[in-house]
């Protein structure tokens, strides 16, 4: 008995194995939920994190003061609670939108949040005589924000906003929550059936998670460096305060 | 339809939010001394420590916190270890935690690493008299920002416990909701009692970082 | 006829007035140098004169048309007055010749090869032709300067107005930029410059102009002001300034 168990342990590690790769492919098929409501959260954070930035930095109070109460508010509430109002809010007033959806909006509102607390630092980096220098130039105020300001604000903000993509990447499974059919869903099929499997399926699943976020900061970086301006030192902005790289 | 509301919901509210601050402050207390030790790992441990410690550290940074949790509450069981569900949020949370803490203390550790280590030991003090009077003292100051925000990503990230059945704020919430049907107006209140809590626990925060600041020393970039 | 002409400016931040009504005129091809102790307004008079600045009270013409009226296109007034700063403010991520070149496409339409082949003509002029695709950060602050003017000719200004062009750079450098402006005045560019370079002024100035308090004390020509100043503070000022930079020619 004491001598044969780790064997029976091992046998039963490699029969689990064999399970997850049977339903390895549907995992990965399930992930692609998940990347597709990465893809679509860090548009729709990028889009409105922009603006809210610029807001932010650039209007006066009439706007900038909501902007701001914009981004404290979906920066303080819970990323559950955002999913559970956006997706089970509308279903008790008899509308019922996709989860996915639901997810895009609550998640996508909130990483803008964070975007444009990323992006307003990076602004209000850039010293004042690029501006100041644009505008003795003729260019009108809009013109000089698009073509001198916001491109040195990105540059600036890539090492940040890697670190909201990691986050992002992650909350992701979240959507769970409100029944998108994302890669922890989709392994209840295996839980469910192979109740001693829980761990291995988990495992997997986390592996594959690292693969993603690391591989995704591994090109951002490489992105930053090719976007490197020559010569030129930048002190980065820092984001979320949970900093991957490195 | 009308919107329904109850004033019986708000103490049994009142009792997860406890639940979650609860959880919030045993899993970040975890998190600092297991993230010290890690960092320690990192920093002065040599080859065959320092590898575990950043495979660790990488490892729960890279990978979601709602993986780690189910892990931990429906994987540790397959193993032979099975905790309660508050248990496994409080372990599940704290061991994620810690792993952002090693780094933050790793970055403040090797902030002050150098001409404080050199000067300390040319006193006569050992490795460990310097770490421990010299280093740690200097470094726990650097990392109380990011603690506060630390803490604060806490409190929000908590409410996945409800997940493994937790009564903390969200799970709460989710109970009466379900019974009532009536996501919106709970979880409206849910959000507002999140919104305070955060508002409040940052605001005392910020007056403990004004209180142990060095005079004089870095004065540490504003956050907000 | 006056290209700009400048009437009783007033500013001010806050409590203090920086300019309490300064006026002074510039005629096509002139060069004035303005000089004056630090915080007297002078680079508050240069902003007001293409409003970076609003003034609280006063006009500035440019030909005929009043650039401190709020209803004048400001943009477009901009584009005829080149300005270079103290501090070269290159836009950082663009090499030297875009930064001579987004001007002309992003303010007057032009094309972008034609901007292209003007900006390196422009940076042949200031000596910079083998630099176009040097980023600013590449750059020395003497050739920083440089483009930062070849910018300022790109839009083809009526005016350029040089606020102290020359302060935030090593003493080896300044020569480079001074050659520059010197050039740009025989070649009859009309320039207003705070500088303290006093050989500088000597040799190109029409007239100096000096500043105290927000007011000007006294304007003439270099030769008349430096040697035999009317007023008391200009020539102690002068004597400072020299004891300072030393009697350069």
């Amino acid at each position: 008995m004491e001598v044969s168990s780790p064997i029976i342990e091992k046998r039963i590690v490699i029969e689990g194995i064999a399970v997850i790769g049977r339903y390895l492919p549907g995992l990965l098929q399930a992930l692609l939920t998940n990347v597709q409501l990465l893809l679509a959260l860090l548009a729709v954070g990028f889009a409105i994190g922009t603006v809210v930035a610029l807001l932010q930095v650039y209007a006066g109070h009439f706007l900038g003061v909501p902007a701001f109460l914009y981004e404290w508010v979906f920066r303080s509430i819970p990323a559950l609670v955002l999913l559970f109002l956006f997706y089970f809010g509308p279903l008790q007033f008899g509308v019922s939108i996709p989860p996915f959806f639901a997810a895009t909006l609550a998640l996508g509102f909130r990483s803008s949040a964070y975007q444009s607390q990323i992006f307003r630092g990076a602004i209000q980096a850039i010293p004042q005589g690029q501006m100041m220098a644009a505008r003795s130039m003729g260019m009108s105020r809009v013109r000089a924000i698009i073509s001198i300001i916001l491109p040195q604000a990105f540059r600036l903000s890539l090492p940040a906003w890697s670190n909201e993509f990691s986050s992002v990447v992650k909350d992701t499974t979240l959507a769970y929550a409100v029944g998108l059919n994302e890669i922890l869903r989709h392994a209840r099929f295996i839980t469910e059936r192979y109740y001693n499997l829980a761990m291995l399926a988990y495992l997997t699943i986390a592996l594959i998670f690292l693969v993603l976020t690391y591989s995704g900061n591994w090109s951002l970086g490489w992105l930053e460096k090719r976007l490197r301006i020559p010569g030129l030192e930048m002190a980065g902005v820092s984001g979320r305060g949970r900093n991957l790289s490195k | 339809m009308g919107l329904v509301f109850d004033w019986a919901w708000l103490p049994q509210l009142a009792h997860g939010l406890l639940i979650t601050v609860e959880i919030t402050v045993v899993c970040v207390l975890v998190g600092i001394v297991l993230g010290l030790l890690l960092a320690l790992g990192r920093v002065y441990g040599g080859r065959l420590l320092s590898i575990p410690c950043s495979l660790y550290i990488q490892f729960f940074r890279g990978t979601p916190l709602l993986v780690q949790l189910l892990m931990v509450y429906y994987g540790f069981p397959t193993w032979g270890i099975t905790l309660s569900p508050i248990m496994s949020g409080i372990l599940a949370l704290g061991l994620n935690t810690a792993a952002y803490q090693a780094e933050y203390f790793r970055g403040a550790i090797q902030a002050v690493q150098g001409g404080q280590m050199m000067a300390a030991r040319s006193t006569g003090m050992s490795l460990a008299q310097a770490i421990r009077y010299i280093i740690l003292p200097q470094a726990f100051r650097i990392v109380i920002p990011s603690w506060s925000n630390e803490l604060i990503l806490m409190l929000k990230y908590s409410s996945i416990v409800y997940m493994v059945t937790v009564m903390d704020i969200m799970g709460v919430g989710n109970t009466i909701a379900a019974r009532h049907f009536s996501f919106f107006e709970v979880f409206i209140i849910v959000a507002l009692l999140y919104l305070a809590l955060v508002f409040i626990v940052s605001q005392l925060l910020r007056m403990v970082e004004r209180h142990v600041q060095i005079p004089g020393l870095g004065e540490h970039a504003e956050h907000r | 006829m006056n290209l700009l002409k400048v009437e009783n400016i007033h500013k001010r931040y806050g409590k203090e007035e920086v300019l309490k009504g300064v006026s002074f005129e510039l005629k096509r091809g002139e060069t004035k140098i303005v000089i004056g102790p630090s915080g007297t307004g002078k680079s508050t008079l240069l902003r007001c004169i293409n409003r970076l600045s609003l003034p609280d009270k006063g006009q500035v013409w440019l030909g005929g048309e009043e650039i401190t009226h709020s209803k004048s296109n400001i943009n477009q007034l901009r584009a005829k007055i080149g300005f270079v700063f103290q501090d070269f403010n290159l836009f950082s991520h663009l090499t030297a010749l875009k930064n001579v070149s987004i001007a002309p496409i992003k303010v007057k339409g032009m094309k972008k090869e034609e901007a292209a082949k003007l900006a390196m003509e422009e940076l042949e002029r200031v000596g910079l032709g083998d630099k176009a695709d040097a980023y600013p950060a590449q750059l020395s602050g003497g050739q920083q300067q440089r483009v930062s003017i070849a910018r300022a000719l790109a839009m083809s200004p009526k005016l350029i107005l040089f606020d102290e062009p020359t302060s935030a750079l090593d003493p080896e450098l300044i020569g480079e930029v001074l050659e520059v402006m010197i050039n740009l005045a025989k070649d009859g560019m009309t320039m207003l410059v705070i500088s303290h370079e006093m050989g500088f002024a000597r040799s190109v100035a029409d007239e100096v102009i000096f500043m105290e308090h927000g007011v000007i004390v006294e304007q003439g020509p270099p030769q008349q002001l430096f040697s035999n100043p009317k007023h008391r503070r200009t020539g102690e000022f002068l004597h400072k300034i020299t004891e300072l930079y030393g009697e350069t020619n």
